[in-house]
């Protein structure tokens, strides 16, 4: 939409039930077909038809994957990096711990920013969660809370965790506020959240959970506006797309996907299954039209939208922990991992190699984001502290 | 040769990279070169120094000897290698002391669960051959293992003894090995309070049973594919390139490193005169320009003059719709059609037919995306029309060169002077002090300048 110009789906009349509406171009039995969401999601849950067994669809599933495959390696042009050889390699980068926030009990598991560029709110295992300098703290009834977004106002954070549940709580002047008092549940899953994030404004929620599901929330009423179905197993992260007019965010999974959805049908419209392991992070590139991802086998990468395909993968033989969560900086030419083995590893997007490594946090790094005007990132460790480097 | 009541293998996904280090570390032509190590009077075979291992690292991954180090110690952490002095202190240093690798039976991917048992056996045995060696915690835990298992002490006692017995019928060496590996097991699975727990891995995931129908039919869409065109990644890095803090500097300096907040004050969306970066990146795309409120603003005061603001205003109501409550959908979409759409309309908006008859059918049945397609077609008509053309006047034009260029400070310049550090002023008191400034315009009474606006 708008500034994207590669929408996938294209709007007609549906092959099966006629009705216009945005279609899926699929192929059944090599033949091209043009059904609607709601036909596609009717034949596939069909049961096995006459001579169909869970091994034929599996071995099915598996030609077709394959084919599709094939398909992409067709258009394989150059590799991001080779593209990008006579790029100018960087200088030294020198990037250190610039604040170090202690004031969590206990692992810190999720952060965000919040737009002034300057707040952090971040949640963590224990109880309490509190914003930067101890501003406030909230008791959760849960133990781990890894899910905290800001809202753009910069007047309200949302969380959750283990509660499955996700609350929106307003944030006030008053210090000694009991804060979980005017708190609001807003979305409900039947398994623990793993993140949420507002849209454009502090009415709408969005979430992903072990579930398995992605979900739209109304904040002012809780009601569920929109779901996402695809993944086959806990959905771990999502991000979304960072487009004004843009209605499009991405999720990361248990099951290896990394899939893009249409916030408005509810729909997926591209998926990519190169990683070898759970993705924990996912991040779009500043333009949108790339998303990095960070997973348990050790590796980030790059997708690009347009050319519907994985075009770089960041990895070292040296790096053997998984990513826990990704970031760019705001030119998009560097990536920042933050890894299990402690350590936050800094990329060159485009040349793929690795421009440095930083040491600093006592234990897993599990939490990273680069804040809004690109100046610092805050990094998040189970070693109870946040660090922003600059 | 020990007894477990439970075996079973998980994909522990942490340790099969970590194991492919250890194997290639023990690669008899391309692996550390062993010795025999003096431990008191024992002569320990198959082992090598810290500092050997830090070599290899370093020369087998290209890496400096930091980095190499860091790995190391993770290696010794997770029980892949353990050291012969000082066996509790899972520590790598580089230096001439010993360390040996852990046998595979005991590598922490074989994963079985470590049981309750066979600790209370390992205690017992340690018990025994000399009492009074089990440390406090171990003694704490060997005695809430007696009550716990109570009824299989018998058990227990039988097979410490059995399992004594058989070691003693070995070689010195060989025991000595065995000891050491099966104490370096327990540290790691039975670590003492407060230290690294590799059994620490988060919520457990994977909570789903099966896969659903999505193994079936659905994997079958192949998007029109289109070429990649990689320099797109190429051309934007460039183009933020000194725009990005972390690759050109922030002028005239990062606040996070100097403590001093001109920047942010100098970029703040009230300022009356922005800085010269930022117009600049007005001109990148058209959604710079809309996402920052100022160029918003900007750009407006520029429509106003070609009188086309209305197709501004119009797609800002289509943004409240489209993220705003729910509860208002309705009545917000009446008031954008009689002020943007409906005939004779204040504010009218240049839609085309087909559009506006699509919209009018989905004003019947008012939802969210109702006013997309029309919301769509404005943005294009402003990116194609309005957009270009404002670049190119004297309005923007006199920003870009009435724009503030801070100098870069170099550091140097204040190698002591520590600025204090303020808060930075509360959104939520920001917002409240703009909602009572609202409020005093619409009861009539005098503009209140909040101080609480700039910082």
């Amino acid at each position: 939409m708008c500034d994207q110009t590669f929408l996938a789906i294209t709007f007609g009349p549906c092959d099966n039930c006629s009705e216009t509406k945005p279609l899926m171009n699929i192929y059944v039995k090599n033949e091209p077909i043009n059904y609607c969401s709601l036909c596609v999601e009717r034949m596939a849950c069909q049961g096995l038809g006459p001579n169909e067994t869970l091994a034929t669809l599996k071995t099915e599933s598996e030609t077709l994957k394959t084919k599709l495959e094939e398909e992409r390696a067709k258009l394989h042009d150059a590799e991001l990096h080779q593209v990008a050889e006579k790029v100018e390699a960087l200088g030294q980068f020198i990037i250190k711990t610039r604040r170090t926030l202690k004031g969590h009990g206990n692992k810190v598991l999720c952060m965000d920013w919040c737009k002034d560029k300057r707040r952090i709110v971040s949640s963590s295992q224990v109880r309490p969660f509190r914003w930067r300098r101890h501003e406030h703290a909230v008791t959760m009834p849960c133990t781990w809370v890894m899910a905290c977004a800001y809202a753009p106002s910069g007047c309200a954070v949302a969380c959750g965790g283990l509660d499955n549940k996700c609350s929106v709580y307003p944030l006030s002047l008053d210090k000694n506020e009991n804060l979980a008092a005017k708190k609001k549940s807003v979305a409900m899953h039947t398994n623990y959240l793993s993140a949420c994030s507002f849209t454009n404004s502090d009415m709408q929620i969005l979430t992903s959970s072990g579930d398995g599901t992605c979900a739209l929330w109304d904040v002012e009423s809780g009601q569920l506006l929109q779901s996402f179905h695809g993944h086959s197993a806990d959905v771990l992260c999502l991000d979304l797309a960072p487009s004004e007019t843009g209605n499009t965010f991405v999720s990361g999974g248990c099951d290896k996907k990394a899939n893009v959805w249409d916030m408005r049908s509810g729909q997926c419209i591209q998926s990519f299954e190169s990683h070898e392991s759970d993705i924990n992070s996912v991040r779009y590139y500043p333009s949108g039209d790339a998303f990095a991802s960070g997973s348990d086998d050790a590796t980030c990468r790059l997708f690009d939208l347009r050319a519907d395909r994985e075009v770089s993968v960041y990895s070292k033989d040296s790096i053997i922990f998984g990513v826990s969560s990704v970031d760019f900086s705001l030119s998009g030419r560097l990536l920042f991992g933050g890894y299990n083995d402690y350590t936050i590893n800094v990329w060159d997007v485009l040349k793929g190699t690795r421009v440095s490594i930083l040491f600093g946090h006592e234990n897993r790094v599990s939490t990273l984001r680069v804040s809004p005007d690109g100046t610092a990132f805050c990094s998040g460790s189970w070693d109870h502290t946040l660090r922003i480097w600059a | 040769v020990f007894t477990f009541i439970l075996k079973f293998q998980h994909d522990h996904k942490v340790s099969l990279p970590m194991e492919q280090v250890i194997v290639a570390m023990q690669d008899p032509d391309l692996g550390i070169k062993m010795k025999n190590q003096r431990l008191l009077i024992t002569v320990i075979p198959h082992a090598m120094t810290g500092n050997d291992i830090v070599e290899w690292l370093m020369k087998k991954y290209s890496i400096m000897e930091e980095e190499a180090l860091h790995v190391g110690d993770l290696l010794v952490r997770h029980g892949y290698i353990y050291p012969l002095k000082e066996p509790r202190n899972l520590v790598l240093r580089p230096d001439e002391s010993p360390y040996r690798f852990q046998t595979p039976y005991f590598w922490s991917s074989q994963q079985w669960p470590a049981s309750e048992l066979d600790y209370a056996i390992y205690l017992t045995k340690k018990n025994i051959r000399k009492q009074g060696q089990l440390i406090d915690y171990e003694k704490e835990n060997y005695n809430l293992l007696h009550k716990r298992i109570n009824h299989t002490w018998d058990f227990v006692v039988m097979q410490a003894k059995e399992q004594l017995r058989a070691s003693k019928q070995r070689r010195k060496a060989d025991r000595i090995v065995l000891e050491c590996q099966e104490q370096a097991y327990w540290l790691i699975n039975r670590p003492p309070p407060g230290a690294f727990d590799i059994r620490e891995h988060g919520p457990e995931r994977r909570n789903r049973l099966t896969s659903r129908v999505q193994l079936v039919r659905l994997h079958s869409f192949i998007i029109h594919q289109k070429k990649i065109h990689d320099r797109t990644f190429i051309k934007y890095s460039e183009q933020y390139f000194s725009h990005d803090p972390m690759m050109h500097g922030c002028p005239p300096s990062n606040p996070w490193i100097t403590d001093d907040i001109t920047h942010w004050a100098l970029n703040t969306n009230t300022v009356s005169t922005p800085t010269k970066l930022r117009v600049e990146r007005w001109s990148f795309r058209f959604m710079e320009l809309l996402s920052d409120p100022l160029g918003r603003l900007k750009f407006m005061e520029y429509l106003e003059k070609e009188f086309s603001a209305e197709n501004l205003c119009f797609w800002e109501a289509c943004e409240d719709i489209r993220h705003g409550e729910n509860s208002r959908i309705p009545q917000k979409v009446q008031e954008v059609y009689k002020q943007f759409l409906a005939p004779g309309a204040s504010k009218w908006v240049n839609v085309d037919s087909k559009t506006m008859e699509k919209t009018l059918e989905g004003l019947r049945r008012p939802n969210r995306f109702v006013m997309d397609d029309a919301q769509m077609h404005i943005y294009f008509l402003m990116k194609k029309d309005s957009y270009p053309r404002y670049l190119k006047s004297d309005l923007y034009k006199n920003l870009l060169v009435k724009a503030i260029a801070p100098q870069e400070t170099k550091r140097s310049v204040f190698p002591f002077m520590r600025r204090h550090r303020h808060s930075s002023p509360n959104p939520a008191l920001v917002a409240q002090a703009l909602e009572e400034d609202g409020k005093a315009k619409r009861l009539g009474s005098p503009r209140i300048t909040s101080p609480a606006t700039s910082p």
